[in-house]
């Protein structure tokens, strides 16, 4: 046992699951176009006022973000759990937690991904000026990895149960307040033509504790959730 | 032996009959403080000069939000506890603890959503501290909604243990974030009660109450654990020992 095989477990990992993804390929459009219908229909609901649209749009584009994490974030351990490879990884010999932030990487790389390439399209949707494009495109950089880190806890607590989907949401979306907060603001901020350094710091410092606390959390919530 | 003294005093028998004698011993104390503080706060304590008599509901809402946030804490230490040492009692203590703390929290949120209406002119702001307090109550509503969901007591012990603990490290975060946002966004539209140094007959009745808050938790936590202790035990032998008593 040496760090040698553990980094090739992590890769291995992560690519078996981006090998899955890709043979499944409608379902990894899902949550992009979940993101996109959600924000599409804000100016629907409440008028096509270009200037009340560029109000709410930080806001409109990241509560969707969020949305479509949460929705998505489920299949992390789910198709895993139920096939019974999760027990592997907790039988193997490496650390869960590398091999828990391997799975939540490849989900990341899966469902964050997108929905950060499409962002800008939205931004532009909803009228938001470009350096506004620009830092939203950065804080959901910074952040969808964050509520990937902080949905795994979640879905690992409730992987075993048969209604975790519902309360999956209560577990995670209060835990997800912090990032909209950042994030949104940083957009609101940029669109107002001030520098929001210390907007992308803040949300840089959640990601980097998320980082490093969430897939020991996840481990242990996964081994309580397989006991 | 000091292990061994924990063990033991830990132990659900030794526990449920501890906690017999305990809980008249502060559920007396905290009847008599209770209607101390509500005398002194309703009757004694003279009316604000801007408030007049609608101020004297801080009487219960500070003590009970003091208390939402309290009690949370002890609840992830009782579920760290439980966790690393594996003492079923601090488990027991943790998932007791939360429907107490969602009350507070609950009971803080109303009574200070009818204290704003006189003051603030609306049932509720999005003040940087009623936000955090409602998302305390969110994080509540989570704890108890999983251990719920968990057939299993034990695992469910565990899972909320866990979930505890990643609450209170998000708790400081959510409050700090809150209040940014708060002071990001809008200015101060609405004029917050300007805290001025509080005058010592409007100090004691408070603080009887706080006292009295407390207490009642203490009592009211014994309680809840007591009959969690025996639902977890009926198959141990002096759980059956004690139903025949009876």
């Amino acid at each position: 046992m040496n760090s040698d095989s553990l980094t090739r477990a992590f890769l291995i990992l992560i690519r078996r699951d981006l090998m899955l993804a890709v043979r499944h390929r409608a379902e990894m459009a899902n949550p992009i176009l979940f993101f996109v219908l959600v924000t599409s229909l804000f100016p629907l609901g409440i008028g096509a006022n270009p200037a009340l649209l560029q109000a709410v749009a930080p806001g409109v584009i990241w509560v969707a973000a969020l949305l479509a994490a949460l929705l998505s974030i489920e299949n992390v351990f789910r198709s895993d759990f139920e096939d019974g490879s999760l027990e592997q990884y907790l039988l193997s010999s490496h650390p869960v937690s590398v091999l828990v932030l391997a799975k939540i990487t490849a989900h990341w790389l899966i469902t964050g991904l997108p929905l950060l390439l499409i962002s800008p399209l939205l931004g532009i949707l909803l009228g938001l000026p470009v350096d506004a494009i620009k830092v939203l495109f950065i804080t959901l950089l910074l952040g969808t990895p964050v509520l990937s880190l902080i949905g795994a806890v979640g879905v690992a607590l409730t992987v075993g149960l048969r209604k975790g989907g519902m309360i999956l949401s209560l577990l995670v979306l209060p835990l997800y307040i912090p990032v909209l907060i950042f994030a949104s603001s940083a957009v609101d901020t940029a669109a107002a033509g001030l520098p929001v350094t210390a907007h992308l710091s803040l949300i840089a410092a959640l990601l980097l504790l998320a980082l490093s606390l969430s897939p020991f959390a996840t481990a242990a919530a996964l081994r309580v959730s397989l006991s | 032996m000091f292990n061994n003294f924990f063990h033991r005093m830990a132990s659900p028998k030794h526990f449920y009959g501890l906690a017999g004698i305990l809980i008249p011993w502060l559920a007396v104390p905290c009847l008599l403080l209770t209607v101390a503080g509500l005398y002194y706060g309703l009757v004694k304590a003279p009316p604000d000069y801007q408030q007049g008599d609608s101020y004297r509901i801080m009487f219960i809402h500070v003590p009970a939000a003091w208390m939402s946030l309290f009690i949370y804490i002890v609840m992830a230490g009782a579920g760290a506890i439980g966790l690393i040492w594996r003492i079923k009692l601090a488990e027991v203590v943790a998932i007791s603890s939360a429907p107490i703390g969602a009350s507070f929290t609950f009971l803080a949120l109303v009574t200070g959503s009818i204290w704003g209406k006189p003051m603030w002119g609306t049932w509720w702001v999005w003040d940087a501290r009623l936000t955090s307090e409602l998302i305390l109550l969110f994080l509540y509503l989570g704890v108890i909604a999983l251990n719920n969901a968990i057939d299993d007591k034990r695992t469910a012990a565990r899972a909320v243990a866990i979930l505890a603990l990643v609450g209170v490290i998000n708790i400081p975060i959510i409050h700090y974030s809150v209040e940014w946002w708060n002071t990001l966004h809008q200015g101060p539209t609405v004029t917050k009660f300007d805290k001025p140094s509080i005058h010592l007959s409007m100090l004691i009745p408070l603080l009887l109450m706080a006292v009295a808050f407390k207490l009642y938790y203490a009592f009211v936590v014994l309680m809840r654990a007591r009959c969690e202790v025996l639902e977890r035990e009926r198959n141990s032998g002096w759980v059956k020992e004690l139903a025949e008593k009876t």
